[in-house]
């Protein structure tokens, strides 16, 4: 890489690492005789939940809205993110007269156990040695994050949510919410996602993972004791997904082979295009902000997501007694996750005869197009959820403008 | 809200307000009902209004179901045609097919898979056989372009037109009862129910069914 680290860089280095045991956010300690048992078989204990709350909770707690974050999102949905100085990730579309209006909504987003924003993950201190997991933290899945949240639900006295809301690994959480807390769960909102993690993402995954794991300091997983991280790796992993979140027409609108700040090409391997330049810029500020093994454990839990799978190769049958209501949303250039996952998803609902809506939005920005500003998303959700507190009976919901 | 929806779709529902009355009259208050074809949604808003209904819709156009849904209407994107299959049986209480079958592909696919997951069906069509598509047809030797079939042949939606005889046999062959079956006139007064089918069939310009198995 051609870019040299900044002194800007290492000072957000430390920043985030503060983050993982002291993080700017609300967090809740569960002591070790509570553990968190896994679906690998181990049990996490003690764990940390850290999490974000937008809006007020109403007296009868019936307005909470769940949030969950994709692969490498985190808790801080929309306030100003500690680490980056940016806004939060979903600042469009939460907030004081935004869709998901937190005049009218408790909003909470929990970061994933497995993260490295101050819930546990693998770059938090094992009890067992004093050092940080490594690799010795259990592989995690979509559910045990969903069970760490439940814990965390349970912790605050709050028994259900309104509505549960994610796009991609977000919205894989939120179908298994649906599936796996029937009860808890009076409406969800999965959005570019899928009920199973299909082989060409699995294959994109098991590229990042090989990158970050080919950085000599990855150290086998133990850079940090080592003081060492493998920035190029996961700056490479980071490349390489990110081209799979935008799709082939908007990196043509944008960059098309615009070169970069040349008149011709250089005949050499600097980034001569403007494509390049933007790929490596968003590998290494993607560094500054997330941990390499964070990075292995989170793409391998979403890789092991096969909804039918865990109920006998029917998806039907994960949803059977759902009362939920459901909104489904994909995108037309969302190659990653394309509407046909969202529509399989769509016919098992149908066949349990759930209450389902689905939406194919029309958009040019790919799979990241939940993230960004998409006025007919907006409508959606901000419609989709309304009718939800109204359906529930969230007081003064029915004076709420559409 | 400015959505772009197909100028069939408009007028249908600015035109049909009768018979998504009668259809409305038909449905029992708080049944559960799947209306397939449901455009923006007018006629789920009117069963919630009046029957209080627990409605949901199926719609092909984007800005037909992006409307529904922000309005609050539990609406997927999908077409008559091909995703009925996937409803358990008797799923609902009512499946509506209105001013939509004779866009259909496969219209006798989807009369038998409406009588499959509901327990009854209301199907409403326009009648191909009203003296004024017949008049057109017969004295202009073109294609009839009516207000309820406001669309030149090379652009309509509407694939398979039938007449109300047309209809009633179909009924017949798919085994469907039917329950009640009434025509509108073109101001969208009801027909006396002592009319004989030919007169129905004559002067109806749309016809409404209430089927069961």
């Amino acid at each position: 890489m051609s870019e040299t680290p900044t002194a800007q860089a290492f000072t957000d280095h430390s920043l985030r690492l503060a983050q993982i045991a002291n993080p700017q956010s609300e967090i809740v300690h569960f002591p070790a005789h509570e553990p968190l048992p896994l679906d690998c078989g181990a049990k996490l204990a003690p764990f940390s939940i850290a999490y974000q709350t937008y809006g007020t909770l109403n007296a009868a707690k019936s307005n909470l809205v769940l949030v969950c974050h994709a692969l490498t999102g985190d808790q801080h949905v929309a306030n100003i993110h500690p680490v980056t100085g940016k806004p939060g990730w979903w600042d469009t579309m939460v907030g004081p007269g935004k869709p998901i209006d937190t005049d009218r909504y408790f909003v909470l987003c929990p970061n994933v156990i497995g993260g490295c924003m101050g819930s546990t993950g693998p770059s938090s201190i094992n009890p067992a040695t004093g050092r940080p997991y490594g690799l010795d933290f259990p592989v995690i899945t979509v559910a045990d994050m969903v069970r760490a949240q439940a814990r965390l639900l349970d912790h605050l006295g709050i028994a259900d949510v309104l509505s549960v809301l994610g796009g991609s690994m977000g919205g894989m959480q939120v179908l298994e919410w649906a599936s796996t807390f029937k009860d808890r769960v009076f409406s969800a909102v999965p959005i570019a996602c899928s009920a199973r993690h299909s082989s060409q993402n699995i294959a994109f995954h098991e590229v990042g993972r090989q990158a970050v794991m080919a950085d000599p300091d990855w150290c086998g997983g133990r850079y940090l004791e080592e003081g060492r991280n493998p920035r190029k790796g996961l700056a490479v992993a980071r490349m390489a997904a990110h081209i799979t979140y935008m799709s082939d027409d908007a990196l043509h609108t944008k960059f098309g082979r615009n070169l970069q700040d040349r008149e011709r090409v250089a005949f050499g391997f600097d980034a001569d295009f403007q494509v390049e330049s933007y790929l490596r810029h968003q590998g290494l500020s993607f560094v500054d902000r997330f941990d390499a093994n964070s990075y292995l454990y989170i793409t391998r839990a979403m890789d092991y997501f096969d909804l039918a799978a865990d109920h006998g190769g029917v998806l039907a049958n994960a949803f059977t007694g759902t009362k939920t209501r459901f909104c489904l949303v994909s995108f037309t250039s969302d190659w990653l996750f394309p509407t046909e996952e969202s529509r399989a998803t769509v016919h098992a609902l149908n066949a349990v005869a759930a209450n389902v809506s689905f939406v194919e939005l029309k958009t040019n920005n790919g799979h990241d197009s939940f993230l960004l500003h998409e006025p007919e998303l907006f409508n959606t959700i901000r419609g989709f959820l309304r009718a939800a507190a109204v359906k529930r009976g969230v007081a003064g919901a029915e004076g709420w403008l559409p | 809200m400015n959505v772009n929806v197909p100028s069939n779709t408009i007028r249908a529902t600015e035109t049909s307000r009768v018979d998504l009355l009668l259809i409305a009259e038909m449905v029992t208050p708080g049944a559960r009902v799947l209306d397939v074809g449901c455009g923006d949604g007018t006629l789920l808003r009117l069963l919630a209004e009046k029957r209080g209904v627990d409605g949901r819709g199926i719609e092909l156009s984007q800005a037909g179901v992006n409307s529904c849904v922000a309005q609050g209407l539990s609406v997927i994107q999908g077409d008559a045609d091909d995703d009925l299959v996937d409803y358990p049986d008797l799923a609902f209480d009512f499946a509506i097919l209105s001013q939509t079958l004779q866009a259909t592909y496969s219209p006798r696919h989807v009369l038998e898979q409406l009588l499959r997951i509901g327990k009854r069906a209301v199907v409403s069509f326009p009648n191909f056989g009203h003296w004024r598509v017949r008049a057109q047809l017969l004295f202009g030797g073109q294609m009839p372009q009516t207000d309820n079939l406001p669309d030149r042949w090379y652009e309509t939606p509407n694939i398979h037109l039938c007449t109300i005889k047309d209809f009633l046999d179909l009924c017949k062959d798919v085994g469907a009862r039917v329950e009640r079956a009434v025509a509108l006139n073109a101001y969208g007064r009801k027909l006396g129910v002592s009319m004989p089918v030919f007169a129905q069939n004559l002067f109806g310009e749309q016809a409404v069914f209430l089927l069961s198995r």
